[in-house]
């Protein structure tokens, strides 16, 4: 593992932009999926098409996508803005149905005793439905986040650089160690993103620990990893 | 756009052209690699699956280890398993990447398909005086099995998608368009490839929504349209509407 | 009672959002980072790019070290830019200035049917062939062009010296190399027409190596300067009916280079040498050295910086 020993900056840099890239996108994905998501929870007639089209968003070839990005956006092709709309879009793909199914998964019951409290269409949906939705919604955050971060990697086909540069650089350079360093890196920097996602479910909804122990509500939609932990 | 009838074009012109493949060969090369992956990562992931539903042991480990493997970036996996394993090796090198990439779907499925189970009823079935086999064989597995089938569904998109990779070390496939494309300027050729692949996703989509219907047993079926007491858990909820 | 505690959304929002900003701040300095800005060509900052290949990047960095020493901004946002699909847009629209390239290929890229085929005259025919606002520097002796090539023990055992003689072999042959290569005028057509030879054609891309030592094809299309043509015993076949063009390192610039610029960099062509290359890609690829590492070596031992 000297080569590894060797060019720790290189790797450390490469680490950084791979953050920027997939954060960024990860943040817009998530944002853009909650009125789609919504979109497809209110009205059941969209639901089908919606979840449907978003379903089938994450099996365009990402190098396809890639290359198909740049000539839409009109920057050229290694500009990292076409990654992460890339990104993005996959992003929207995977957490949309989350959103739809944490929303589904809200006890009906519960929703009904608020608006018998008072509370009108907007405020019950911010202070009852998307709270009570929050578990699920963040486990769908959770792998797409990690999802995101993996795929961030194709970059290195078209130019953009982050830790992908790794796989090809090493690759050509028949280097064992880059490229299984690039591995353990994007490895760690997801499970270090999927921590901290997980921290941040705990400070904002206590509530989901006493859930967790009373009741086995799982989401049964979700073909996606389902953990509320 | 214009774009998309040229690629369309190319697809039926028959011929693809460049030295490449026939698209039915690279159609039966990449359905053969994804159905391959998926078949032994559900060998290996079911029964553990159903382990994990069935005893309830073990849950937070799958949960730890399915995380991570969905963090392995499957191109990366590639070439590293590509230059660990030798060029007259390639063909392991990229199943074991795409079996990496489909357990986790597939094990979330198994667990969860048990794990929505009412307790109830295993309680019921084991004071019939079920042995934990039939339990296992009579109750758990068909209620659990539209779970399933969304988990196998799953994984399966996501390694249609990946197989795409395949052809960087010329195992072919339905990405050797994409690849050959792209140097040769020709994106109706980048184009077709990718919508080729999305129109395979479609139908492979089409058809395990099928089974997932098919898969709900048709005792929960047939309650489903009597009842108007709102069911318990979301899950059996959305376990009985059958999935979408 | 659990309520959503306001102050904690926002207290984590913060911290997340903090972080990513943090991320992207620190990679700013990244010497490979993708481009983010364009600044005009001939403006302060020299941009320079690379191709996705090491050998490239080498090059590219010697460049920029050299430019630097000579008092020179320079920026290496465009390294690693792909091919030239994706960089030979950004190098017309003057995002970047300056790109280490082969004289050979890139004048195929925009002329496919010119007949030049030694060195001088690719060198010649490029100006023209360049679109507007492009231009080359010196060009340097070191080439790094297409060559066919087979295992020592294949040339031995059937007599082996220069591309027509595959016509010779009676077992099948299969050709190994970029998907592209199928489609250029030196691929499995330019060899039948000019050679007479017969060939299966496998895209094995960056397998083609390993597949021309484990023997699934017989004939690759290997870069010269790659060490492994010296390291794994290959040989090169020679091609004396010129069906591969000359392809030397030759600089290409976009708009105007600063003043003092173009000098440092022809210096640079003038020092490297074929061997010279192939010696700095051993460095990369055997002794697994670091580019800038490898680039600081070669500009000392060259007396440059």
């Amino acid at each position: 593992m000297n080569w590894v020993g060797n060019n720790l900056d290189l790797i450390w840099e490469l680490t950084l932009v791979h953050l920027r890239q997939s954060v960024i996108a990860i943040i817009l994905g998530f944002v853009l999926s909650l009125p789609l998501g919504w979109l497809a929870w209110r009205y059941r007639v969209a639901r089908g098409g919606i979840l449907t089209v978003t379903g089938l968003l994450y099996t365009i070839p990402s190098l396809a996508l890639l290359m198909i990005i740049p000539v839409v956006v009109g920057l050229p092709a290694f500009n990292e803005i076409n990654l992460i709309v890339a990104l993005t879009i996959y992003a929207i793909a995977l957490m949309t149905r989350s959103v739809t199914d944490g929303l589904t998964s809200v006890d009906p019951a519960v929703r009904l005793s608020a608006t018998a409290m008072g509370y009108g269409g907007g405020r019950r949906f911010w202070a009852v439905d998307f709270p009570l939705a929050g578990p699920v919604i963040l486990a769908g955050l959770r792998v797409t986040a990690v999802s995101t971060i993996a795929l961030a990697t194709v970059g290195a086909l078209i130019g953009v650089t982050n830790l992908g540069y790794l796989f090809t650089n090493g690759s050509q350079r028949r280097i064992i160690p880059e490229v299984l360093a690039g591995i353990v890196a994007v490895v760690i920097i997801a499970l270090v993103i999927d921590g901290l996602l997980i921290a941040a479910g705990r400070a904002l909804m206590p509530w989901s620990r006493a859930q967790r122990r009373a009741r086995r509500s799982r989401t049964a939609e979700l073909p996606l990893e389902v953990s509320v932990a | 756009m214009n774009l998309i009838a040229e690629a369309i074009a190319w697809i039926f012109s028959g011929d693809p052209g460049a030295g490449l493949a026939p698209i039915p060969v690279a159609l039966a090369q990449h359905l053969w690699f994804t159905f391959v992956s998926v078949l032994v990562a559900a060998l290996i992931a079911v029964p553990l699956g159903w382990l994990i539903g069935h005893t309830g042991k073990g849950r937070d480990i799958a949960v730890a280890i399915s995380g991570a493997a969905r963090a392995i970036p499957s191109f990366g996996l590639l070439i590293l398993l590509f230059l660990l394993l030798g060029v007259l090796r390639t063909t392991e090198a990229a199943i074991i990447t795409f079996v990496l990439l489909a357990i986790p779907s597939i094990l979330a499925g198994a667990y969860t398909g048990f794990e929505a189970i009412d307790r109830k009823i295993i309680d019921a079935a084991r004071a019939m005086g079920m042995t934990e086999w039939q339990i296992l064989w009579r109750v758990e597995v068909p209620l659990g099995l539209a779970l399933l089938v969304a988990g196998l569904r799953s994984a399966t998109l996501q390694v249609v998608a990946t197989v795409t990779i395949a052809a960087f070390i010329n195992l072919g496939g339905l990405g050797q368009y994409i690849l050959a494309g792209l140097p040769l300027r020709r994106f109706d050729i980048v184009l077709g490839g990718a919508l080729l692949v999305a129109a395979l996703a479609l139908v492979l989509d089409g058809i395990f929504a099928l089974l997932q219907r098919a898969s709900v047993p048709a005792g929960i079926r047939a309650g489903q349209s009597h009842h108007s007491v709102p069911q318990r858990s979301a899950s059996a909820r959305t376990a009985a509407a059958g999935a979408s | 009672m659990f309520t959503i505690n306001k102050s904690k959304v926002a207290f984590t929002a913060a911290i997340l959002t903090g972080i990513a900003l943090a991320a992207s701040g620190c990679a700013s300095s990244d010497p490979l980072a993708p481009e983010t800005d364009a600044p005009a060509a001939g403006g302060e900052t020299i941009v320079i790019g690379s191709q996705a290949y090491y050998s490239n990047e080498i090059i590219a960095e010697i460049y920029a070290q050299a430019l630097e020493n000579g008092g020179f901004e320079v920026s290496r946002d465009a390294f690693n830019s792909g091919q030239r699909d994706a960089y030979i847009p950004a190098l017309e629209a003057g995002d970047i200035t300056l790109f280490p390239e082969y004289s050979g290929n890139l004048l195929q890229f925009f002329e496919p049917d010119t007949e030049a085929r030694t060195s001088e005259d690719v060198y010649a025919a490029l100006p023209d062939a360049l679109p507007e606002g492009l231009s080359v520097l010196d060009q340097s002796s070191a080439t790094d062009q297409d060559s066919y090539t087979v295992t020592k023990a294949f040339a031995d055992e059937n007599s082996l010296v220069e591309i027509g003689d595959l016509a010779n072999v009676t077992t099948p042959l299969t050709l190994g190399g970029a998907p592209e290569l199928a489609e250029r005028p030196y691929g499995p057509t330019g060899l039948l027409d000019t050679y007479g030879v017969t060939v299966e054609f496998s895209p094995t891309a960056d397998t083609t190596l390993d597949a021309l030592l484990a023997g699934t094809i017989q004939v690759a299309n290997i870069y010269t300067a790659d060490p492994s043509i010296q390291t794994k015993d290959l040989v090169v076949l020679e091609d004396p009916e010129g069906l591969f063009l000359a392809s030397n390192v030759v600089p290409v610039v976009s708009g105007e280079l600063p003043d003092g610029a173009a000098e440092i960099i022809n210096a640079i062509s003038a020092a490297l040498t074929p061997e010279g290359l192939v010696a700095l890609n051993v460095q990369s690829t055997v002794d697994q050295e670091s580019t800038p590492d490898i680039a600081k070596q070669w500009l000392t031992d060259n007396g440059l910086i």
